[in-house]
């Protein structure tokens, strides 16, 4: 593996855990290329020859295995665009850890647009993981665009976990998910805004298999002067369930737009949206308070609890 | 020992300010299950309130063991002991029953979440992984709120109607939880209540209306006044022939 810096180990705890060379397949991007990769029996990873990125190809009936596919950018001015394409074979049950971490060090701007494909053959089963993080204190932004589309076949099953807590200063997010006879999808978002950043989501899930369903958990913290945008879309086909839920906790002279949209195109069709936006209970802060917390501690502890 | 000395408070109403507690003296000693009762209205909770540090008395001064503590904010005085139980307790997305009793017990301190929710008649398997958010059941919630308090060394405890929403069978289990609380510790306890198996853990009561001490003693004399055979002590204002009789505090 080429030489990976003390920032560079710094970025893959946060964004992927990883303290070492993980156990199994892996691959690791730093500033626009790959650079350490590992394939193993049932799990493949190989470059895509016809633009960047890569082929994560996981056989059939692969059990208990893990993907861990970070990316690390280390230097101002950088766009890096890469297209990622996961297919998981008929009754697989993969967990995938992936993350973006961004350290700009200079006052250009630095920005990652991820587009990821995912194939959830059926009976599949995927647990994915994505950290975006960003640091560094100097002018340049640091800007993460994901595109996310997920196919679920029959009787798959997939679990998104996307978090988003600090340094990143611009997000567009993009997830469209297609689910098929018996297929399940839940997605949890998590996200913290602070200073002037300026975060979007847009979630669109099309039921379209018979008993297939979907969760969309989103909580978010908007701070400072910071923005939000979500817009949850669940649509029903077919004989479906689907449950978004959108909660935001707004703090000093935050923006939040919560937008969830729910449309039946099927009588069988159950599909419910919820969404709140407000601030911190004080009822909260002060049962926290009387348990001997100060209020900032209590406001740490509530926030950190939501967002878990 | 707290002492409170002519303590009032005024709290801003929709129509202005409302005088809510008015000429306050008591003193609560060491060791001893003081219950509160009283109409409802009468101030008990913001009496507690004020003893918390939430709301901050208007005149008057409070002491524990002798220190001045009526400038002390919410956290201060919960760093020296005093601790309350909400009648109505709040609910917290993403935390769950066992790190809250953690929080409360305070982080030098393993707490002992598991006998602390058997105390409450809680099945710690069952809950301590739960979060305290709307999935809770009031009487549970309730329960929690109670063990959060148990879960803390206190010189000053008050549970604010701790038997509101708790089932029967629950109930035993709890008075007894108390009563063992008051036979090993020193701490002052305070019941708020209107329920006579709890007045009955008193080793003084002291009865509330309108916003001042209407009585204060041993049960036998404050008993006749809440069973009724004394006169209306809320208010003057009903007066025979009134409707609002029927609506007053006997
Ligand atoms: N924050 C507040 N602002 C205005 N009025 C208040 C406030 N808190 C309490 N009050 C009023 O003060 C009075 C006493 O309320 P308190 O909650 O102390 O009564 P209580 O004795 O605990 O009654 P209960 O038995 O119903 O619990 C009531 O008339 C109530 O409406
Ligand atoms: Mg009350």
């Amino acid at each position: 593996m080429k030489l990976l810096n003390a920032i560079d180990k710094h970025i893959l705890q946060t964004v992927a855990g990883m303290h070492d060379i993980p156990q199994g397949a892996y691959n690791i991007r730093k500033n626009g290329e790959g650079v350490s990769r590992n394939s193993t029996a049932n799990i493949e990873i190989r470059p895509k020859e016809d633009k960047p990125g890569i082929d994560i190809i996981v056989k059939p009936g692969t059990k208990g295995e893990s993907v861990h596919i970070p990316v690390i950018l280390t230097a101002e001015g950088l766009e890096d665009l890469v297209y990622n394409t996961f297919d998981i074979g008929e009754g697989a049950d993969v967990l995938i850890i992936a993350g973006c971490g961004i350290h700009n060090p200079g006052d250009k701007n630095a920005r990652h647009d991820g587009i990821h494909n995912f194939i959830i053959r059926k009976g599949a089963r995927v647990h994915y993981v994505e950290n975006h993080y960003g640091e560094g204190d100097s002018l340049g932004k640091k800007i993460l665009n994901p595109k996310t589309i997920i196919e679920i076949e029959e009787d798959g099953y997939a679990e998104m976990e996307l978090v988003q807590i600090s340094g990143v200063d611009d997000t567009k997010r993009d997830t469209e998910a297609r689910l098929h006879k018996n297929a399940h999808l839940l997605v949890t978002e998590r996200m913290l805004t602070d200073g002037d950043q300026f975060a979007e989501s847009k979630i669109i899930v099309e039921l379209l298999g018979w008993d297939s369903s979907a969760r969309i958990i989103s909580r978010s913290v908007a701070r400072d002067k910071s923005r939000q945008i979500f817009y949850p879309v669940a649509v029903g086909m077919n004989r479906c369930r689907a449950h978004v839920q959108c909660d935001a906790i707004i703090m000093h002279q935050a923006h939040v737009r919560s937008i969830p949209e729910i449309a039946a195109n099927h009588a069988d069709a159950q599909l419910v949206h919820e969404a709140a936006i407000g601030k911190i209970a004080g009822e909260q802060l002060i049962k926290l308070m009387t348990m001997g917390l100060s209020e900032s501690e209590a406001e740490e502890t509530i926030l950190k609890g939501f967002l878990k | 020992m707290l002492e409170i000395k002519n303590l009032s408070l005024t709290l801003e109403g929709d129509k202005g300010p409302v005088e809510i507690l008015k000429d306050i003296n008591l003193v609560l000693e060491d060791h001893l299950l003081y219950v509160f009762t009283g109409p409802n209205g009468g101030g008990k909770s913001s009496l507690a309130k004020v003893i918390m540090g939430i709301y901050k008395a208007t005149t008057g001064s409070i002491a524990l063991d002798g220190t001045d503590i009526t400038e002390l904010g919410v956290t201060e005085r919960a760093r020296l002991g005093i601790g309350y139980a909400f009648q109505q307790p709040p609910r917290f997305k993403g935390l769950t029953v066992g790190e809250l009793l953690q929080l409360a017990a305070g982080e030098d301190r393993k707490v002992k979440e598991f006998s602390l929710l058997y105390d409450v008649g809680l099945c710690p398997q069952d809950y301590v992984d739960r979060e305290v958010d709307v999935s809770l059941s009031g009487g549970e919630l309730k329960r929690i709120e109670i063990a959060s308090l148990l879960a803390r060394k206190l010189k000053i405890a008050i549970y604010d109607e701790p038997e509101a929403g708790i089932d029967l069978w629950s109930f035993s289990r709890l008075t007894d939880t108390f009563k063992k609380i008051n036979e090993r510790f020193d701490t002052t306890m305070i019941l708020i209540s209107h329920q006579e198996r709890i007045l009955s853990l008193a080793d003084e009561i002291i009865l509330i209306a309108d916003g001042r001490i209407a009585e204060k003693g041993k049960r036998d004399t404050v008993w006749p006044l809440i069973m009724g055979e004394a006169s209306c002590i809320n208010c003057d204002e009903c007066v025979e022939g009134n409707d609002e009789v029927a609506e007053c505090y006997r």
